[in-house]
């Protein structure tokens, strides 16, 4: 059987894509390159929907207007995002949860430790797995195909349009296409390459976690790059932050975080400092930990804390490493005690009286020291000491397919008749650099259901050709 | 596809006590919160940040054994985190029941529930059918005339249950009465104590924390385990009050049993026989089709007994019911009266307990949650 829309791919925008384009009529087959029990991708890790809304609604306090979003999107991309495509996502982020409730997902009050995200994110109950299961449902109800472990490696074209996708010697022809496949940040090779050596001869990317599905491979973003795609975003960025360096290679998940970094110090394997902890609020600074702990020798951290600290940050999910003494503390580390005692001794002797309070940009900062901390900096003097050792954790990639508002693919700046695209595959387009909470889940939610509700539009124009 | 996928390797290898267990897991869930809305295990947990044995106690008679927080969670095997968070605390419960059972020495009966049960039940009814033939060999239908009391006296029925009743609801008090010990939450208060029990009676934790239901077979949401839960208990109840409103009858008001149709504890008996069929039927039919990772699956056997057992009671006393007026009265009423028995002798050491201290958590958490958290996590 010739299927009207193909969906390659099996996450939160490849599931809207399907769903949007069966209810709109046509018979859709889904390929996801995961078994079963690993379905859903980078959505299973996900947790929340960020979305405008113009007044209180069930799970979001107060306002979030479509330009104070744009506002944020515009400041956390430094302005590498496509205005119209922006807006148009953030107009249907306001409109989509109706839909998602239909399909069974089921909304919740922020989390606790997640309060500062009340007012701008609708969390999913459960997260993003009880999402993904939801939309499987949903979509083997409406009558959806869904094949897995059917990782397709590569489109058939015919100039712009859509012939077929290939999995190995299998031909799956399809009348649309939407992809949907992710991005290649779970591609090690391919990391390695856009990373490069740096100048002590290390290769960073060799010692990065993935923090999320390994089955996005990016294999058919190269396919397409080398079929003449027009690309967008810079190969060599990825959304990278500091996560607990026994984090499993693959899909460890929101767990591996370490949340204590502005409550204490961080030192590099030569027990240095490298960076001010407390620049801003560990919400808006924990991304940019990832690239500093990428740059430091051997791309490890240790995030030292003292008893102080205990309770006022979310709980991680390994142990830290204890110890009663800084010496004791650093042997188990690894690191050299005596450098290690002289630079927790030299910030202690800087910090500067002052009222600790970590809910608010308090005036506990350091004096003469390079780098400076320049909020919460206290003393690391009440043992237990712990430690916690951190890694580069890449979370996703930007490098994607040059879309427009019908999500279709472009091809020397002309847009295929049958060819769409949507989820993390063209998030650079929204999101060139940067990352807000839950902006992921609102692009993989409005181009899916943009890409579905084309691809269904196409077919329908076939057959009036056709008929 | 060119890309090699890297294998998993067993990071967190699980850990050997029951209680061990729910910790090391618990850890990863304090860190994700992603369940937070299903039921009160996860918002009970993210008030602490270690979990003892008085915690995980507290924390697995609290799980409902939904399963909502298996199908949602990222880390469910064959992650290597291996987080299966019903599995985990029904083992654990399997111990409460176990390790706070009294006497301590009986608590091992539920180790060996089925041995336990069938024991029991072989006791109750070589009992009664012994005495029955020993009592009336030769009666007819006719001397009996449908009253069971003609059968066996009813002073002797009393002196054979009341101290099995006594001692059921002495030997439960003291197992609750140290579990709540185990780490007092604070003063009981109305409000605390009139939400605990409406959480209890609606079974508001088998809603999946949305209305739709818990899950059974797969990630699909259904309300009849909590409908058939609901047959069941209430069932219990009924007959139960039946019991009681007979026997207020009796010493306080001089009435004699057999009662009419139409009399409240016929009526109570009647319905609550009912609800006693309905619901142990669909708990086993849906117990036979649930999903092998939820729960211990050891620990299955234990629960059709019980729910045989509840089915059996009521079954029989129905026949009975109807049957009472033909010579068939002796061994009716003997094998009744020996599946009561048997329900009632393994009542402490058998999955009935689960209530008793699933109600406790329920308290506990409804006295505790009241309380203002002495965590200052960051963002709240």
């Amino acid at each position: 059987m010739v299927f009207d829309v193909l969906v390659v791919g099996g996450g939160n925008a490849a599931l809207c894509a399907a769903l949007m384009a069966r209810e709109a009529g046509a018979s859709v087959l889904m390929l996801e390159a995961a078994p079963r029990e690993w379905r859903g991708g980078n959505s299973m890790h996900t947790r929340n929907l960020r979305c405008m809304h113009d007044a209180p609604q069930d799970v979001l306090t107060d306002t979030y207007s479509e330009e104070e979003f744009w506002q944020d999107l515009l400041k956390v991309t430094g302005g590498q995002t496509n205005e119209a495509l922006a807006r148009l996502t953030i107009r249907h982020s306001g409109t989509c949860r109706d839909w998602m409730r239909k399909h069974g997902v089921h909304f919740q009050p922020s989390l606790s430790g997640t309060l500062h995200l009340s007012r701008t994110n609708a969390f999913f109950m459960g997260g993003g797995k009880a999402l993904v299961n939801a939309y499987y449902r949903s979509a083997e109800l409406l009558g959806v195909q869904i094949r897995y472990n059917a990782p397709a490696d590569r489109i058939e074209l015919d100039g712009d349009r859509f012939l077929a996708a290939h999995i190995g010697n299998e031909r799956i022809v399809a009348k649309t296409c939407v992809l949907a496949s992710g991005g290649f940040e779970s591609n090690r090779e391919w990391l390695r390459e856009a990373w490069g050596q740096n100048d002590a001869g290390e290769w960073p990317a060799d010692n990065f976690l993935i923090r999320g599905t390994r089955f996005n491979q990016g294999v058919l973003l190269k396919d397409m790059m080398n079929a003449g795609a027009d690309m967008i975003g810079d190969p060599s960025q990825s959304h990278c932050v500091a996560i607990d360096a026994r984090a499993p290679l693959y899909d460890g998940g929101i767990v591996t975080r370490i949340d204590c970094v502005s409550l204490g110090i961080v030192v590099n394997k030569n027990a240095e400092r490298f960076y001010d902890e407390g620049e801003d609020f560990w919400p808006k600074r924990y991304a940019i930990w990832g690239r500093l702990v990428a740059q430091q020798p051997g791309q490890i951290g240790y995030s030292i804390i003292d008893a102080k600290a205990i309770g006022r940050f979310m709980p991680p999910v390994f142990p830290g490493t204890q110890a009663d003494t800084l010496e004791a503390l650093a042997g188990k580390l690894g690191l050299d005690a005596e450098k290690f005692t002289s630079t927790v001794r030299a910030f202690n002797a800087a910090c500067q009286p002052g009222a600790f309070d970590h809910t608010t940009l308090d005036n506990c900062v350091t004096s003469g020291l390079t780098p400076a901390k320049t909020h919460w900096a206290r003393p690391i003097d009440t043992p237990p000491y712990y430690g916690y050792a951190v890694r580069p954790g890449v979370t996703f990639t930007y490098l994607g397919l040059k879309t427009d508002e019908n999500a279709a693919v472009h091809f020397g700046g002309k847009p295929s008749s049958n060819l769409f695209v949507a989820g993390e595959m063209m998030a650079g387009n929204v999101l060139g650099k940067g990352y807000t909470a839950g902006v992921g889940m609102s692009i993989g939610t409005a181009f899916g259901r943009i890409a579905g509700t084309s691809a269904a539009r196409t077919v329908q124009q076939l057959e009036r050709v056709g008929g | 596809m060119a890309s090699k996928i890297i294998p998993i390797k067993n990071l967190t290898p699980a850990t050997h006590s029951a209680e061990a267990e729910v910790a090391r897991q618990l850890q990863i869930c304090n860190a994700c919160r992603y369940c937070e809305g299903f039921c009160a295990v996860f918002p009970a947990m993210t008030r602490r940040l270690e979990f003892g044995h008085a915690d995980v106690h507290y924390l697995a008679n609290l799980c409902h054994n939904c399963g909502a927080c298996l199908h949602a969670c990222q880390y469910a095997p064959p992650h290597e985190f291996a987080v299966n968070v019903p599995k985990a605390m029904a083992t654990v419960r399997a111990k409460t029941y176990q390790d706070f059972a009294w006497p301590t020495a009986l608590g091992g009966l539920y180790k060996k529930n089925g041995l336990t049960l069938a024991v029991a039940l072989a006791v109750g009814l070589g009992l009664f059918l012994l005495l029955a033939s020993v009592l009336h060999s030769g009666a007819s239908s006719a001397s009996l005339n449908g009253n069971f009391y003609s059968v066996f006296p009813h002073n002797l029925m009393v002196s054979m249950f009341a101290p099995v009743f006594l001692f059921v609801a002495l030997a439960l008090g003291i197992g609750v009465t140290r579990f709540w010990r185990m780490s007092p939450p604070g003063p009981i208060t109305p409000t605390a104590a009139s939400e605990a029990a409406c959480d209890a009676a609606r079974l508001k934790y088998l809603d999946g924390g949305h209305g739709e239901g818990c899950h059974n077979e797969d990630d699909a949401h259904t309300l009849w385990r909590r409908r058939f839960h609901h047959f069941t208990f209430y069932g219990f109840l009924l007959c139960f009050a039946a019991t009681s409103v007979a026997t207020i009858y009796h010493y306080a008001l001089g009435w004699v049993a057999p009662y009419a149709y139409s009399s409240v504890p016929k009526l109570l008996g009647i319905a609550g026989g009912i609800g006693l069929i309905v619901g142990p039927v669909g708990l086993f039919w849906l117990n036979l089709r649930r999903h092998p990772e939820h729960g211990d699956s050891a620990q299955r056997p234990m629960d059709r007994g019980f729910i045989a057992l509840l089915f059996l009671v009521s079954a029989t006393g129905l026949v009975l019911m109807l049957f009472k007026q033909t010579g068939a009265l002796p061994t009716l009423l003997s094998i009744h009266l020996g599946a009561v028995m048997a329900l009632f002798l393994t009542m402490p050491y058998g999955k009935f307990a689960h209530g008793f201290y699933r109600v406790a958590a329920l308290l506990k958490y409804a006295i505790e949650r009241r309380q203002p958290s002495n965590l200052q996590l960051k963002g709240d």
